[in-house]
């Protein structure tokens, strides 16, 4: 266990994270990112930049995407933060934005596919039956390297359908 | 019978975890096990001497372990203070320079390592790095190629002119080309920039080290393109034996070249961290750190001469080029060796000489970027062809037509040394084929009545194309290790490392075919030492070719013994057999086994430890009269293949593009893009597409938007991804067409050829040619922005030429 040898003052913060309360004590300034991955060990969410541009870090905050490296953690107490690895169903089923980036071959390295499953998550909650100008812009604030995003365009597109049958199921 | 995987687009493996967030990359590696982290102090000027280092005072900051500098290196291992080592040396490469792990006497890039610091976190190793006191004496820098070739300065005192290396390949008897070019009935000279651009990853650079005093082993987990390569360089550099060390690439959130060089000076200061303090180890690499301290790529100026006749042939081709390859070079002259040689193309001049010198500046230094100097040498190239199209009032693809190597002209001898110190010969192809795919797919034909139409409407619109032939491929080799299990798994290991080209799924789609198991049956491990000691790395398109033949042959080798077993267990001739869903059976009758039995009965055993393993236990199986291992063979069900070519294979493929260039705003608006490729036989066409889509968008970054912006002290004005304008989905075409073509590789047993690197090369030479198009004069300065667009606009108005 690393020894608290930081002089800086902590706080003691509860981070409510995919339904879980955990207390921590932090520094003022450890990024929400930083405390994610390092201090409650949730590597699913990547730092791409650090500067707010790349999406990589995006997060649910109270069901909203927020880019983790610009928020520090002590400011999320009482918010509902929403990870990467809380998107799923509980019996490990992935969830339709998840399934439907398998299927479209959304992803190569998977860098930067946390940050826009949550971000596709959220957006198509807000928009569940996108045209292909929305599904790109749904995504034009997120950056891969890899993809060129043709895949990732068609995977949220073929999201809204698989979470479109899955509601219509569920109507019946 | 199992429908064969090859060929087909297959689901990847590797999604499942990285959709859950259960991805394992170098940074998630060791999280809170009292793991240490590193931060490093990077000089702040382009070229300078370090008068004095002053740390006193930083290990008062609490929670901070080490500071190094460049004089605690050999104390810590007596190999450190050397310079890093030159990875591949040229007869021509008489001024090789490379960089201290941390810099000795002087600085000559913004970024490169002066101190080091290991602390509790990166936030306190920061805190303490910004009490360094470095005493500077400020020189002067030499920015750009102009500099460089003027030499006023000198990067290195004792390299003159700047120049790391000169090489001249001239496929001509001496004055061949001097006599082609006089006799030649059209001559013209043509004046080509590229600038700096970089692979920028969206995961940087990242070292994990953990040393265990108790087996005094070393685990190094790098964010690298070869495994084996840090491996010796680690154990070479701390004194350590080659079996003391494994290195492990964990998830490689891409790669695109920049991380196959190595060492970097923190994989190695990572390690040494590690053994010396006692406590595991962590570099991660931040953004501006990455665009400072990496590498960068692509920075060239060409000067073409080309002879033709009135069809446009080329009678003679003379090029030279000026390569920026940094402050140090560390990777040798790999990427303008590449440009000098794959600037042909698809085409047969009569005769070529090309000259490069490989040139110092004080900026980050150059090593490959996908498609590693194929970018630069196919838009020499290509637009050489569209001024021999406009020269002679020709169509372009008429005149590329009339240049083209013939399908029966293979192999054809380029009569060059390609990169890998063989000869250029291309294996297969078919251009005129694919020439007229691409016309097909893009629209070639129609597009005049398109132009038109578009101009009724007061907008303006250009096509281009272009061509390119790619070494992929590459040597010496690649091994393979199939391991079947008394589970009837398959377990498969190959060296090289992944970076998101979804080798797990591609390589057992290979095994399912040759075993007969269940696909879902196959694990495949890459770029981990302690399972394959033996490989290259991930490089040049080499991956498939490479790995994927030696993973056939190995498992052709595990095969073998299942049949040889299985014919023994079932009494039946080898021949009778078949295996399917990894079950053996003799054709047309109800005796089998499974896999994981035949496993069993391939290790005699004294001990059984459950109900299966009984089975091949000493009372029995086996003749009393044989040895229970046969002179010749080996227990356990496995096989072990390298596969080692004799040269690369050379895969090819033709882009074409649509553009709309805005009369008043200059801005470049994508209309269409095209794709046709050729890369032999595919194994899974999902991945294929995925790598051209993904080679796309990083060619049209490349050609209209990324540049390393440097000013003249050195310093880079746009390190950060606000300032580097890296695209978009907004800034990629939206749908790319694609349509291959499938010559085979005659080179290796699947018939393959490498994509990885296919989409980004031929994107300035394509937007330059539809650029060119829609405007009316030409482009010979990429990338183009349209702010640089209006300004060529304005000049070529104002002062008429
Ligand atoms: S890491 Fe937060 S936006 Fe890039
Ligand atoms: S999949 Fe690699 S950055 Fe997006």
């Amino acid at each position: 266990m690393s020894p608290d040898t930081s002089t800086e003052e902590r706080h003691e913060v509860v981070l409510t994270v995919n339904g879980v309360a955990h207390e921590v004590s932090l520094p003022a300034r450890r990024l929400l990112s930083d405390a994610l991955r390092h201090d409650l060990g949730l590597t699913g969410t990547h730092v791409g930049c650090e500067h707010g541009v790349c999406g990589a870090c995006t997060v649910l905050l109270d069901g909203a995407p927020v880019r983790a490296c610009l928020v520090l953690a002590v400011q999320c107490e009482g918010v509902e933060v929403t990870t990467v690895e809380g998107l799923g169903g509980p019996d490990g089923s992935l969830s339709p934005v998840q399934q439907a980036f398998a299927e479209c071959h959304g992803l190569q390295c998977g860098f930067c596919t946390p940050g826009f499953l949550t971000t596709v998550t959220a957006g198509l909650r807000d928009n569940p039956t996108p045209t292909h100008e929305e599904a790109r812009e749904m995504v034009a604030g997120n950056l891969c390297r890899c993809t060129g995003y043709q895949n990732i365009v068609k995977a949220v597109e073929r999201a809204a359908v698989i979470a479109g049958d899955a509601t219509a199921e569920e109507a019946r | 019978m199992t429908t064969k995987l090859m060929g087909q687009g297959v689901q990847r493996v590797e999604d499942q975890r990285l959709l859950r967030g259960q991805g394992r990359f170098v940074d998630d590696v060791l999280v809170g096990q009292g793991t240490l982290h590193v931060a490093v102090l990077r000089s702040p000027h382009a070229h300078a001497r370090i008068r004095d280092i002053d740390v006193s005072g930083v290990l008062d900051v609490e929670g901070v372990h080490a500071v190094w500098t460049y004089d605690d290196l050999a104390g810590l291992a007596p190999n450190m203070a050397d310079p890093l080592p030159l990875l591949i040396p040229h007869p021509a490469l008489t001024q090789g320079r490379t960089q201290y792990a941390l810099a000795k006497d002087e600085v000559n890039y913004v970024g490169e390592a002066v101190a080091f610091v290991v602390a509790e976190d990166r936030y306190l190793a920061e805190d303490a790095v910004g009490r360094i006191q470095v005493d500077y004496e400020l020189l002067p820098p030499v920015v750009g190629i102009e500099a460089a070739r003027a030499a006023d300065q000198l990067v290195h005192p004792d390299v003159p002119g700047n120049v790391a290396a000169r090489l001249v390949q001239d496929t001509g008897a001496p004055g061949e080309l001097e006599a082609a070019m006089a006799a030649a009935p059209h001559r013209l000279s043509l004046d080509l920039t590229v600038e700096r651009s970089a692979c920028t990853p969206l995961e940087g650079r990242g070292t994990v080290a953990r040393w265990d005093p108790d087996t005094n082993r070393m685990t190094v987990w790098s964010s690298t393109q070869t495994s084996t390569g840090v491996r010796a360089v680690v154990a070479a550099k701390l004194g350590l034996d080659l079996g003391q060390v494994d290195v492990v690439t964990p998830d490689v959130g891409g790669g695109f070249g920049v991380k196959i060089n190595h060492p970097w000076p923190e994989e190695l200061l990572v390690p040494l961290a590690a053994r010396a303090l006692g406590r595991p180890v962590k570099f991660t690499e931040d953004r501006r750190e990455h665009f400072i301290s990496s590498a960068h790529e692509r920075g060239q100026l060409q000067h073409i001469e080309v002879g033709f006749d009135d069809d446009g042939r080329l009678q003679a081709l003379e090029v030279t080029f000026w390569h920026d390859h940094g402050a140090y070079i560390p990777y040798g002259l790999i990427v303008p060796i590449i440009t000098s040689t794959q600037l042909l193309g698809p085409y047969k001049p009569r005769v070529y000489r090309v000259t490069f010198e490989s040139l110092y500046t004080n900026t980050v230094m150059v090593t490959p970027y996908r498609g590693a100097g194929r970018p630069q040498g196919c838009y020499a190239m290509e637009r050489t062809m569209d001024a021999i199209a406009a020269y002679l009032g020709k169509d372009r693809t008429e005149v590329r037509a009339a240049n083209f190597i013939q399908p029966d002209e293979f192999p054809y001898d380029q009569r060059m040394t390609f990169q890998d110190g063989r000869e250029l010969e291309y294996d297969s192809g078919d251009y005129p084929a694919m020439l007229e795919k691409i016309k097909a797919l893009i629209g070639w034909e129609e597009f005049p009545r398109f132009r038109e139409e578009m101009a009724a409407q007061g907008r303006q619109v250009g096509i281009g194309l272009a061509c390119y032939v790619e070494g992929t491929g590459v040597g010496p080799y690649e091994g393979a290790h199939v391991h079947i299990e008394t589970s009837g798994k398959v377990k498969v290991a190959t060296g090289l490392t992944s970076q998101g080209q979804g080798h797990q799924t591609a390589f057992a789609q290979l095994v399912a075919d040759e075993l007969g198991v269940r696909f879902e049956d196959v694990e495949v491990v890459t770029g981990d030492t302690r399972r394959m000691a033996y490989a290259v790395g991930t490089f040049a398109s080499r991956a498939a070719v490479m790995s994927g033949s030696a993973i056939h042959l190995a498992a052709k080798r595990a095969k073998e013994k299942v049949l040889r077993i299985a014919a023994e267990a079932l009494e039946a001739s080898e021949d009778d057999l078949e295996i399917v869903d990894g079950i053996v059976s003799v054709r047309g009758t109800t005796a089998h086994i499974d896999l994981g039995t035949i496993a069993v009965l391939s290790n005699p055993l004294r001990y059984a430890f459950d109900e299966r393993s009984k089975l091949a236990t000493q009372f029995s199986v086996g003749d009393p009269g044989k040895p229970p291992v046969a002179e010749d063979d080996e227990p356990g069900l496995e096989g072990k293949d390298f596969y080692s070519p004799e040269r690369s294979t050379f895969a090819s493929g033709m882009h074409a593009v649509i553009v709309e260039t805005d009369p008043r705003t200059a801005e470049i608006k994508i209309l269409k893009y095209a794709v046709v490729h050729d890369c032999g036989n595919l194994i899974n066409p999902m991945i294929v597409e995925g790598q051209i889509h993904g080679g796309v968008a990083q060619g049209v970054g490349g050609a209209l938007y990324e540049r390393m912006v440097y000013d003249e002290s050195g310093q880079l004005l746009n390190a950060s991804f606000m300032d580097f304008l890296m695209p978009y989905v907004t800034e990629v075409p939206d749908g790319i067409a694609i349509d291959h073509l499938e010559t085979p590789s005659p080179l290796n047993p699947l018939g393959i050829k490498g994509a990885g690197e296919a989409g980004v090369i031929p994107s300035a030479a394509v937007f330059a040619s539809a650029i060119s198009d829609a405007e009316g004069f030409p482009i010979t300065a990429m990338p183009i922005s349209p702010s640089d667009l209006f300004q060529l606009r304005r000049t070529l108005t104002e002062e008429p030429s």
